[in-house]
């Protein structure tokens, strides 16, 4: 997430809470998604953060106490799970607040919490478009990544050799600095597809860069993981590559790509805002990091603090939702998303 | 039994790319519905024999006949860990080896059926090998491999990870099943007592190179009740085994490797 030194506790504090706050919406929609499973949710031990709490939702699991006895949202409510971090966010928030106002910082340097939240409710209408904007971006990029990380990963797992000669590119584009190449990308892209959609699909581009890697290696990673007795005993009832690939490589490689998604769908997100910030004024004027470097320009701190929260946010949802989506496809199976007593 | 062959091994070699000698000029001659053990230390090849009838890796030298209508396709393999897949049923588990080999789904549902009745674990279908004990995931590891209605069944330590109630309970249920089915079994073991009470022909291994140093019948009649397992006969034979097995130790080689392994 791009952030200034001023903001890490502010978004320290709303990323926990949103975590927590999704935490609960997700619940009920969960809930008429998925049925119960027998196993219990972690309890005490290891419940020392909202996320854990989280994850029991997200398995389709409600949560339990120490008895194993299933707990209503009420005692969920009232868990430390959520009353902490929560208390920790409000008591930020408060010190901030109150700091502001004490000290007499200027709003350009510093606004305060409460400003914050005015001004995103004040500046709703032009913000949440370009944050609509920038979440297609993300999402046509995350997609792409997705389908390309998949399909070359299973391509590398044919062959060894396709392999050896790909692999090291694949880890050169993902070392070379996006925001060093961005404008390269933006000025050929211009040259070959001129007109309004140019900037559009260099900024996807540049987004799908960041966030193909991380699928790519981890799902190469997983095809390769498959239990070797496993592969043995597919050797020994003669089964095709094809059938070794969909019955056995694959459902073997599943943990290791939700793991890649739920990293690449945060860096999907932060590629596309990074791409914008280059595009900068010349672009579409329309993300959200035209916004925020638009309200910079014009010391419109606290718009730009509204823009910046908005977009933490929406990273936070974007993980929860695929922390979410592994969890229920997992929860039959791994270890990841296996909820145990002890 | 009858005497028909069902596998020969003349001269069999195996040795590793990082020159450890596995196999050494191994002659065996396995007769139709034999149950066979492969006794030895650590490193004596037993498992390297499996490996090689079952064709997971080819050998240096040497050549396996098979019998006549006997073929590699109709033999399973039991292995160690259960290596059930965690992601399926027990169900899909066991259907594997048929889907596989493109059986109908009608055809393979009945087959599963009959696989899990055979090893007692009707009711539990639908449920993951994770929701599963030790004992239960190797029986499901073996309806799986009884699935095909093998004629060879090679089991490679199959109850070794499992507590001693599990292991006799299980050796006792594949005994049964063996008197009824009458396929060949061959059976690799670290467990003395297990090769005596399954077997009707224990193969004792000595390792580094990997050799046969013993082949004792075991001649009591089956089945085989709990009673023999306390019988002086079965002491009789366990001790014979023992002392083969002693023999195979005298190497310092192995003497280091026993130092090892009870360090360890």
């Amino acid at each position: 997430m791009p952030s200034g030194g001023l903001l890490v506790k502010h978004l320290f504090s709303s990323y926990s809470l949103m975590r927590g706050l999704t935490a609960f919406l997700l619940k009920f929609l969960v809930d008429r998604l998925t049925q119960p499973v027998r196993s219990s949710s972690p309890s005490g031990v290891i419940a020392t953060s909202l996320f854990s709490s989280f994850r029991s939702f997200a398995s389709g699991q409600m949560l339990q106490n120490r008895s194993g006895k299933p707990a209503p949202v009420r005692q969920w409510l009232l868990s430390p799970d959520l009353i902490a971090p929560l208390v920790v966010g409000i008591l930020v928030l408060v010190i901030w607040e109150v700091g502001v106002r004490i000290s007499g910082i200027e709003p350009y340097l510093l606004p305060g919490p409460l400003l914050v939240m005015q001004t995103l409710v004040q500046e709703w209408g032009t913000l949440f478009p370009s944050l609509l904007t920038t979440l297609k971006i993300t999402i046509v990029a995350f997609v792409a990544a997705i389908v390309s990380g998949l399909l070359v990963a299973v391509l590398f797992t044919q062959s060894k050799w396709i392999e050896r000669s790909f692999f090291p590119y694949a880890v050169i584009l993902q070392t070379t600095p996006i925001v060093a190449i961005a404008p390269l990308i933006i000025l050929w892209v211009r040259q070959v597809v001129p007109g309004e959609k140019s900037t559009l699909i260099s900024l996807v581009i540049c987004a799908w860069i960041v966030a193909f890697f991380p699928i790519l290696s981890n799902t190469t990673l997983g095809l390769n993981s498959a239990d070797h007795n496993l592969v043995n005993l597919f050797q020994l009832y003669k089964a095709s590559p094809w059938q070794s690939l969909l019955y056995l490589r694959l459902p073997s490689a599943m943990p290791y790509f939700l793991g890649g998604l739920r990293i690449s769908g945060g860096l999907a997100l932060i590629g596309a805002v990074v791409a914008e910030f280059v595009a900068g004024t010349g672009g579409t004027r329309s993300g959200i990091a035209y916004q925020i470097l638009m309200s910079s320009f014009n010391l419109q701190i606290p718009r730009m603090f509204a823009a910046l929260l908005m977009t933490t946010v929406l990273g936070v949802l974007i993980f929860a939702l695929l922390t979410l989506l592994s969890d229920i496809l997992l929860r039959h199976w791994h270890e990841s998303a296996v909820k145990r007593e002890n | 039994m009858n005497d028909c062959s069902a596998i020969t091994l003349s001269h069999v070699s195996k040795v590793y790319s990082n020159g450890t000698i596995a196999l050494q000029d191994l002659n065996l001659v396995i007769g139709e519905g034999q149950f066979i053990s492969l006794v030895g230390p650590s490193g004596c090849g037993k498992s390297t024999v499996l490996r090689l009838i079952a064709g997971l890796g080819e050998m240096s030298s040497g050549s396996i006949h098979w019998g006549r209508g006997h073929a590699q396709r109709k033999l399973a393999f039991v292995f160690q860990e259960a290596a059930l897949m965690p992601w399926a049923t027990v169900q899909d588990n066991v259907r594997l080896p048929l889907k596989l080999a493109g059986v109908g789904k009608a055809v393979a549902e009945r087959a599963v059926a009959e696989a899990l009745e055979m090893v007692d674990l009707r009711g539990f279908e639908r449920s993951y090998p994770r929701e599963l004990s030790g004992g239960m995931k190797m029986r499901v590891s073996i309806a799986r491999a009884l699935v095909t209605k093998p004629e060879l069944l090679l089991m490679d330590e199959p109850f070794g990870a499992l507590d001693e109630m599990t292991r006799s309970r299980l050796n006792s249920d594949l005994l049964e099943l063996w008197s009824q089915k009458q396929w060949t079994v061959i059976f690799v073991t670290h467990n003395i007592y297990e090769a005596v009470y399954l077997s009707n022909r224990v193969i004792v291994m000595a390792a580094r190179p990997g050799r046969v140093v013993a082949d004792l019948p075991i001649a009591a009649p089956y089945p085989r009740t709990e009673a023999f397992r306390t019988s002086p006969q079965f002491n009789e034979y366990c001790r014979e085994i023992s002392h083969a097995l002693s023999q195979t130790a005298g190497s310092p080689d192995a003497q280091r490797r026993a130092a090892r392994k009870a360090f360890v």
